[in-house]
């Protein structure tokens, strides 16, 4: 039947890669061959954009907003570290992937006290959450190593050929390599009826039931999946710094997750990618002026994209390469698309 | 006879409110049954106690039999209970294929898969298309809702609710803010409506209501004051005085 083929092709359609999409990854990719001397803060904005992309899809899709996402992290940080102190699991990637579990664990029996409220609800919940297991990291210091951190991790070769160097090479390689792969799945997991049915559960719940949708389950779903990809973000983390301390769990942590988005934007997967890495600029560049008072225009700057308007911000700053693409792709060519144009 | 849907009893307050009394209504199989009533006589309680919305303090709620007074919205539509609304309750962004799809896909049961594209199940395709068709959205089948024409719009409501292949179709007010120039594709897509599916309309709209229902109840302050044929209730002196008498402008 034509029709259906018709409808099928449709709704794949917004499944398709975009150009600009493999432009932005050519180019992440050619920067690490570009600053060969950069590589520590590459390291950190690729960790920052995987933690930020974990909470895209629970606040970009689904609507949740957390202040206490770096529970997640932590859990990560710490499992990936402990796993590697005593030696249970050296293989870097094996012990990314039971870390990710672990804080896919905890996602998932919290996911039950985070569904239950409306927005400030979950806030002071996901808050909530955050503190208690930075107190309870704090207070088991015979295992966490407390405020020292836990000493002495050593990461094996990661599968066993690529030994993590001074330089930070083989770390922002191995980072960049898990972003990618996490992104693929992140990208087909918005574009599957699970994705879909997300979307239509951050717009208006009591429609979404009303349609036959199982609100609460997705919703544990798709919590247990971000705890999941903030424990990964917080075990590359341990892995890629050799360090795990108390502040893995910190309130500062969750907040600037929050910023990085409010910066780039949610509900279209780059806006975490493209905030880690305008947020550690800024933050680079701010506090290369003033070192004491970078805050004060990281602040400043938020105010302005929050007054301003992010679509707005992003139609000035692309209008003249749009204007340039125009001329020679005719009127529907665009070089990207502000979030809200974009599928 | 069998009952489609069957109230016994049933009973919401607010506080010490009484919004709905004793209610015991009963759709039979098939039937287009009306629920009429002047304004704050409960009947948006009425439909949200049905849907699940809310829960009532007094009473059952039967379909085809079985009892789903303590079901959860979600498992109401996939037993067959579904419903329009009265204000648009659509996803401005988006289309129609999406939000038909996400009806299809539930029913179906195919909701939860994550690791499928949509689009790529044929099943939920072709009943995309045939629900598109029905209504006459296949031409603007992939633009983002909140571009689409208001009678359009109404279409898309009935359609997504159709969607879920319910057995029983709570219909509120769907010719509601519809223009003139487009009402008749409302009301034709409401008089087309499958027979083995069974409606219940919420109206306002007399003409609709008398035009369509083969049944009607009236609703007063949270009970049913008359009930029958629409003969008999346009006779009947009671309806006539709370109802028809003061509510003739709607």
């Amino acid at each position: 039947m034509s029709a259906s083929s018709d409808v099928g092709r449709i709704a794949r359609a917004h499944a398709n890669w975009h150009w600009s999409e493999i432009v932005f990854w050519c180019l992440t990719l050619a920067c690490g061959f570009l600053f060969p001397s950069r590589y520590l803060i590459m390291t950190d904005i690729v960790r920052l954009a995987l933690f930020a992309l974990s909470l895209d899809l629970i606040l970009g899709y689904a609507g949740i907003v957390s202040l206490g996402h770096a529970a997640f992290f932590g859990i990560g940080a710490y499992s990936a570290g402990l796993l590697a102190v005593h030696g249970v699991i050296t293989q870097p990637v094996l012990a990314l992937i039971v870390a990710g579990l672990v804080a896919a664990v905890i996602g998932f029996l919290t996911s039950f006290l985070v569904i239950r409220g409306v927005d400030l609800t979950r806030l002071m919940v996901t808050l909530g959450i955050a503190l208690l297991l930075e107190a309870l990291s704090e207070r088991f210091s015979n295992i966490t190593g407390g405020t020292d951190g836990l000493q002495g991790i050593e990461m094996a070769p990661v599968l066993g050929a690529f030994q993590f160097d001074i330089f930070g090479r083989t770390g922002f390689f191995y980072a960049l390599i898990v972003l990618f792969v996490l992104f693929l799945i992140a990208r087909r997991i918005v574009h599957s009826p699970f994705g879909l049915s997300l979307r239509a559960i951050k717009n208006n719940p009591l429609r979404a039931a009303a349609i036959g949708v199982p609100v609460n389950r997705r919703l544990i779903g798709v919590y247990t999946l971000a705890a999941f990809y903030a424990g990964i973000a917080g075990a590359l983390f341990t892995q890629t710094t050799q360090l795990a301390s108390l502040d893995v769990f910190s309130f500062e942590r969750s907040a600037d997750l929050m910023l990085v988005l409010v910066i780039g934007g949610t509900g279209y997967l780059y806006g975490g990618l493209i905030g880690a890495v305008v947020f550690r600029m800024l933050q680079e560049f701010f506090s290369n002026i003033t070192p004491e008072y970078w805050q004060f225009w990281i602040g400043l700057v938020l105010v302005v994209i929050v007054l301003v308007g992010r679509a707005r911000l992003h139609r000035w700053v692309l209008f003249v390469p749009n204007w340039i693409i125009r001329q020679f792709g005719g009127q529907k060519a665009t070089v990207a698309v502000s979030e809200g144009e974009a599928s | 006879m069998t009952l489609a849907l069957e109230t016994k009893g049933l009973g919401k307050q607010f506080g010490g409110l009484k919004v709905t009394r004793d209610l015991s209504l009963q759709v039979t199989q098939g039937a287009r049954h009306a629920l009429i009533g002047p304004n704050g006589a409960g009947k948006t309680t009425v439909i949200n106690l049905l849907t699940g919305v809310l829960k009532p303090n007094a009473g059952r709620i039967l379909l085809e039999g079985n009892d789903i007074t303590n079901l959860t919205v979600h498992r109401r539509v996939l037993r067959g209970l579904s419903r329009t609304f009265q204000i648009n309750q659509l996803y401005p962004d988006l289309t129609p294929i999406e939000t038909i799809g996400l009806a299809v896909a539930e029913r179906l049961g195919r909701g939860g898969d994550w690791w499928r594209v949509m689009g790529t199940r044929d099943d939920v395709n072709a009943e995309i298309a045939e629900n598109l068709e029905r209504f006459h959205l296949t031409d603007v089948r992939n633009e983002p809702t909140v571009t689409l024409a208001y009678g359009k719009q109404r279409l898309l409501e009935i359609a997504v609710a159709i969607a879920s292949k319910p057995r029983v179709l709570l219909l509120d007010e769907p010719a509601a803010g519809v223009p003139e120039s487009e009402r008749h594709d409302i009301l034709a897509a409401v008089a087309s409506l499958p027979r083995d599916v069974t409606v219940l309309l919420i109206e306002h709209d007399m003409d609709l209501v008398f035009s369509f229902a083969d049944r009607i109840s009236v609703l007063v302050n949270g009970a049913v004051l008359v009930e029958g044929a629409p003969d008999e209730v346009a006779r009947d002196a009671r309806a006539k005085a709370v109802y028809l008498g003061e509510g003739a402008d709607g």
